[in-house]
């Protein structure tokens, strides 16, 4: 599934706990299959993300540092 | 999906470096699908009301850094001793360090206690209002968000026994 995603989320400049609450928030809404991008500069989204996609059991296609101190999530909708 | 996993949080303070962490907790859970519940007792209970007040002093808080959020880099980096004798005598030191920390805050990208709270009532945190600290300060039920549920430390008791995770702030 290497398309582009179907939604996109900037977390960018917001801290702790705003990027799993907003990614959580906007996943809700969305339809299962469905990829969410999301770019954080929080540098504690890396770890949190990963502990976030362990508890709730969606897919972390993707985490990476894309350079700049910007971090690129992709996230799958698996229920 | 395996069992769901439930925080029980009793937020007993209402400094406004007290409530940051109850509604942090609370909205990181939620976010991981976590059931949610927080006890608001004691200090605590006035993060429950509709306008929210709280402040910060740095009296008796020698813990608490005392750093500007704005002006050149290198001045923001230092830590200001401030002697007890000022942060207890100086009228209006107290307003000065809540807005410096709230300053701080909005600049570093950390939501507000405002945000986290509305996160927390969008994501069904169970939000409980201590009915005791209530009567004992004399609280109305209208003075607070319309979301809260009233109980005693036995609904907190129940909600916190099968509990993965209870804290106390």
């Amino acid at each position: 599934m290497a398309d582009a995603p179907d939604q996109a989320l900037d977390c960018k400049g917001m801290l702790c706990p705003m990027p799993v609450v907003k990614t959580n928030k906007t996943l809700k809404k969305m339809e299962v299959g469905q990829t969410l991008e999301m770019t954080a500069t929080d540098p504690g989204a890396m770890p949190d993300m990963q502990a976030w996609a362990r508890q709730t059991e969606h897919k972390l296609l993707l985490a990476e540092e894309i350079g700049d101190g910007t971090f690129r999530f992709l996230i799958e909708k698996t229920h | 999906m395996s069992d769901t996993k439930k925080l029980a949080l009793i937020s007993s303070r209402g400094t406004l470096d007290w409530a940051y962490p109850p509604f942090i907790l609370a909205s990181a859970a939620a976010s991981m699908e976590w059931e949610v519940g927080i006890f608001f007792t004691f200090y605590g209970l006035p993060l429950l009301k509709r306008e929210l007040g709280a402040s910060v002093t740095p009296l008796a808080n020698p813990a608490m850094p005392m750093k500007l959020p704005f002006g050149p880099k290198g001045l923001q980096n230092v830590d200001w001793p401030i002697p007890n004798i000022i942060t207890s005598n100086l009228p209006g030191f107290e307003s000065v360090a809540t807005g410096l920390m709230k300053k701080t805050f909005e600049k570093k990208g950390v939501a507000s206690i405002e945000q986290l709270r509305e996160a927390c009532v969008d994501m069904e945190v169970r939000l409980i209002a201590c009915q005791m600290t209530m009567d004992v300060f004399g609280f109305a039920k209208e003075e607070f968000i319309p979301e809260c549920e009233i109980g005693g430390a036995a609904t907190f008791l129940e909600f916190a026994a099968d509990a993965n995770v209870s804290l106390f702030i």
